[in-house]
């Protein structure tokens, strides 16, 4: 499974501190091009942590510091001659809460794209892109309407709009289900379906159904207390396999209970 | 009771003003004599010195303001430099107007006076800066005006900026905007209303302003559009001519004084109804 | 294609970012930098004159003396003053804020009372002064005396007034519910919950927004021109509160016009004693409320 060839990202022994209290620990994790990667664990444990930190979302929290290497087809993200801003155009994201810009549905794809110099036919592109998060239908006749007057799952899959909009290679996922309904759940999972062809994807979800019926990968990270310290618990990953794996025959006697519900 | 108050204001200010509004009525308005050796007065020299100074200053200190919120809040230096920056802002405000004014009139002006003269010799052809600068003015006042509603207008966009949702934040850097991008298409947007609920606070007591601007404007009733002049406002009229004021002088002063009350508490309402309805948004 | 990744300064969206990002910081520059020279204004000119007869002795009437005498009365007066201001405010302000936090029904009238508030501190304060003028000075309703002391102390409340009242009502809404429901559960009546429970919880932002409210009442001049006008003479006996006083900032308003350096130093000193007071109370609000935060936290 640790093919070199077709791993896009990979963390080598990243540990990620908030005000120097660290929330994720020694993380190695190889994530492969054109797959489906999931990352699952219980709350708290850093995984958003950890996805933040492959798109440098991260610089936008005061006082968190990241240890080790990310590496984006060999380069280290966090070099300091890494411009953020460019790697944020390569790696999308789109957020646990939906999150549309209050403009108009098409401003809304077409901003991302304007400033990342898009060139070509903007209304071909919007349509596009909402086609492909299978939003199109429900958005086509008012797409001056604003962003924010869509359904809670619209919205999300507006955003998922916009951030296949810039073209990236790797769209980062976080929960983007934790606030919608089963219908507007499945609809995403079909759009993630869809997406797989064209991009690499990292999602971050608690519902394990969720991660075997997407996901080609999967990484199960807890959190315990560190010895010796009165502080919070830190995050480490315990085990990252094809997803099959992990769900049926897990190394980890934490993973095994994890995913068959019996954790705690 | 705090209502009770504002109309008991009104109230006393409106009938010391009655007589003045019976004998010049609308005309007071538009009028620039104020004389009075011969009890003749016309407000129109002070109003528009008072929308003059307050509009001038405005339109400095808001960019100035909005760029200092943004250098606040944004992280661009670290929390320490950004929140001794706040502080010092806040600290400006505290400066009572009457020892900014003694600056201005000692240091301020002198400095500038150069500067002026400059604009003078260079632009003499606008009417704004059509005569030559020699000690207290209009100019000088709106300046130190800016320096006075500053602070007002940096706090006030500081905490409407404050209270953009970070999730907005976020989606503007996730789709890969810069700085400069997020903050001028989202954040700014997202902060527009509190930041215009600011602005009119701070025109409001732009207008209001007294002290300082006295010390600075010249106190002259002769009418000149010329910003590098002797000026003078509603306020600084008043608190340079009430003391010894008598008679007809008094209403008049008084009816001066109720045009600058009903035009500030305009502006206020307008003002607290835009900051009330940013708060509801979110 | 992976080179793409690493900063190019010379991108036009890098540039501009730059450009923008050094001219917001030079805008904050500008906006510390009046604050800086005045303080360094008055620490240079004030601070050197500061003596003990400076601080004691009474101001001489203008005339281009060797000396312009001291400031002794101006502090007295701004001391009595700000005084009678915050004993007739802060009663009524905490009293006002009471009722709209514990009392009042939320509805139209509450928000009308809220909105009327922040209205009434957005009128600038020379008004407050003109109003007193009219119903007090000219009328000479307090015992036939027209400037005075108690005329100054007047309008000063009414700028106080709208402060106070705010912080209170703020104040008491932080506390939680929890508390007051506690505290009535146990039998105790509303009155006493709010004076033994609800208020000394809230004490904090209230002692904040009294202090915040005298330190701008010490400064302000405007409302007093024409009230308490000034006096060179030291505020005396029981009548002191109904003739005319002198106060620092409108010393300071006065003697600047002179055309006498002496008076003009007279007023950089005290200046400087104003500063340093009204700063000094600012910086403690700050001190309280970084230290409360800290203690929460
Ligand atoms: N902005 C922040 N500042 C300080 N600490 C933070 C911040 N964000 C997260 N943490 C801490 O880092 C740890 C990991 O948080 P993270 O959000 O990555 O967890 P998570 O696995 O995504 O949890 P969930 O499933 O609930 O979303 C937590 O202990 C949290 O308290
Ligand atoms: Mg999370």
């Amino acid at each position: 499974m640790n093919n070199k060839d077709n791993t896009i990202v990979s963390l080598e022994n990243v540990t990620i501190s908030y005000k120097s209290q660290p929330a994720v620990k020694n993380v190695y994790l190889d994530i492969p091009k054109s797959k489906v990667t999931a990352l699952i664990g219980p709350s708290g444990c850093g995984k958003s942590t950890v996805l933040r930190a492959i798109n440098r979302m991260n610089d936008l929290i005061e006082g968190c510091t990241l240890k080790g290497r990310v590496l984006f087809d060999g380069i280290d993200l966090y070099d300091k001659d890494i411009d953020p801003v460019e790697v944020r155009r390569r790696i999308g994201m789109v957020f646990q809460q939906p999150n549309p810009f209050p403009k108009s549905i098409y401003e809304n794809i077409a901003f991302g794209a304007r400033i990342n110099g898009y060139s070509g036919d903007m209304d071909e592109l919007v349509e596009l892109s909402l086609r492909q998060a299978a939003v199109w239908d429900e958005c086509k006749d008012k797409l001056n309407d604003s962003g924010v007057s869509l359904s809670g799952g619209q919205q999300q899959r507006l955003c998922i709009a916009r951030t296949i909009a810039i073209q990236p290679e790797i769209i980062l996922m976080d929960e983007p289900c934790s606030a919608l309904d089963p219908i507007s759940t499945l609809k995403i999972e079909e759009t993630i379906h869809e997406l797989k062809k064209d991009f690499t994807i990292v999602i971050v979800t608690h519902n394990m159904q969720q991660a075997l019926r997407v996901s080609d990968m999967t990484a199960f990270y807890n959190a315990e207390q560190e010895e010796g310290t009165s502080g919070g618990k830190v995050g480490y990953l315990v085990e990252f396999n094809k997803t099959e794996e992990i769900f049926n025959s897990p190394c980890q006697k934490a993973t095994q209970d994890y995913v068959s519900g019996r954790f705690g | 009771m705090v209502a009770f108050v504002l109309i008991g204001i009104g109230l006393v200010v409106f009938t010391g003003s009655i007589e003045s509004m019976g004998r010049y009525g609308i005309k007071f308005l538009f009028t620039s004599d104020w004389n009075p050796v011969t009890d003749q007065y016309g407000a129109f020299t002070a109003i528009y010195g008072t929308l003059v100074t307050s509009i001038t200053s405005i339109t400095i200190a808001l960019p100035l303001g909005v760029g200092t919120a943004l250098f606040i809040t944004e992280k661009i230096l670290p929390k320490l430099v950004r929140e001794t920056i706040g502080i010092m802002v806040e600290l400006l405000a505290a400066i009572p107007s009457v020892v900014l004014g003694l600056w201005a009139m000692f240091i301020m002006e002198p400095f500038i006076r150069p500067f002026l003269s400059g604009l003078n010799n260079n632009f003499g052809w606008i009417p704004f800066f059509s005569s030559r600068p020699g000690g207290p003015g209009i100019a000088p006042a709106i300046l130190i005006l800016v320096v006075m509603i500053l602070p007002i207008i940096t706090s006030i966009a500081r905490d409407s900026l404050n209270q953009v949702p970070s999730r907005l934040r976020e989606a503007a850097y996730g789709v890969g905007a810069t700085r400069w991008n997020a903050i001028f298409n989202v954040i700014l947007p997202a902060a527009i209303s509190g930041i215009t609920g600011g602005v009119l606070l701070a025109l409001g007591r732009a207008m209001g302003e007294t002290m300082a601007v006295t010390m600075i404007i010249g106190n002259s009733n002769n009418f000149n559009f010329s910003l590098l002049s002797p000026g003078n406002t509603i306020s600084s009229m008043l608190a340079s001519q009430f003391g010894e004021a008598d008679g007809s002088q008094v209403s008049s002063l008084m009816y001066a004084a109720f045009i600058l009350m009903i035009i500030t508490l305009i502006v206020n309402i307008i003002a607290q109804w835009m900051v009330l309805k940013l708060k509801l948004k979110y | 294609m992976n080179s793409n990744l690493y900063y190019n300064p010379s991108l036009r969206r890098n540039i501009s970012d730059k450009v923008l990002t050094l001219l917001s910081g030079l805008f904050s520059l500008i906006a510390i930098l009046p604050l800086i020279l005045v303080i360094a204004y008055v620490i240079v000119n004030g601070a050197s004159q500061i003596n003990l007869s400076v601080l004691t002795q009474l101001p001489e009437p203008p005339g281009d003396d060797i000396s312009a005498g001291g400031i002794g009365n101006a502090i007295i007066g701004t001391l009595i003053v700000t005084g009678i201001a915050a004993l007739i405010s802060i009663p009524i302000g905490v009293g006002g804020g009471i009722y709209l936090a514990e009392y009042s029904k939320p509805g139209v009238f509450t928000k009308f009372i809220r909105f009327g508030t922040n209205v009434l501190s957005g009128v600038p304060s020379i008004i407050s002064g003109v109003c007193v003028y009219g119903v007090i000075v000219s009328t000479k309703i307090i015992l036939g005396s027209n400037f005075s002391a108690l005329a100054g102390g007047l309008a000063l409340s009414i700028l106080m007034l709208p402060t106070i009242i705010k912080t209170t009502d703020e104040g008491l809404k932080l506390v939680s519910n929890d508390l007051r429901k506690a505290a009535l559960g146990l039998g105790a009546s509303k009155y006493i919950t709010i004076t033994r429970v609800t208020l000394p919880s809230a004490i904090t932002p209230i002692a904040t927004g009294v202090v915040l409210a005298i330190a701008r009442a010490a400064g302000e001049t405007a409302p007093l021109i024409f009230t308490a006008l000034f006096s060179f003479y030291w505020a005396q006996g029981t009548q002191a509160l109904l003739e005319p006083i002198a106060t620092l900032s409108v010393l300071i308003y006065n003697f600047a016009l002179e055309p006498y350096k002496t008076q003009n130093e007279l007023a950089c000193a005290a200046s400087f004693i104003l500063v340093i007071v009204v700063l000094m109370m600012n910086l403690l609000t700050k001190l309280i409320g970084y230290y409360t935060n800290s203690n929460k936290s």
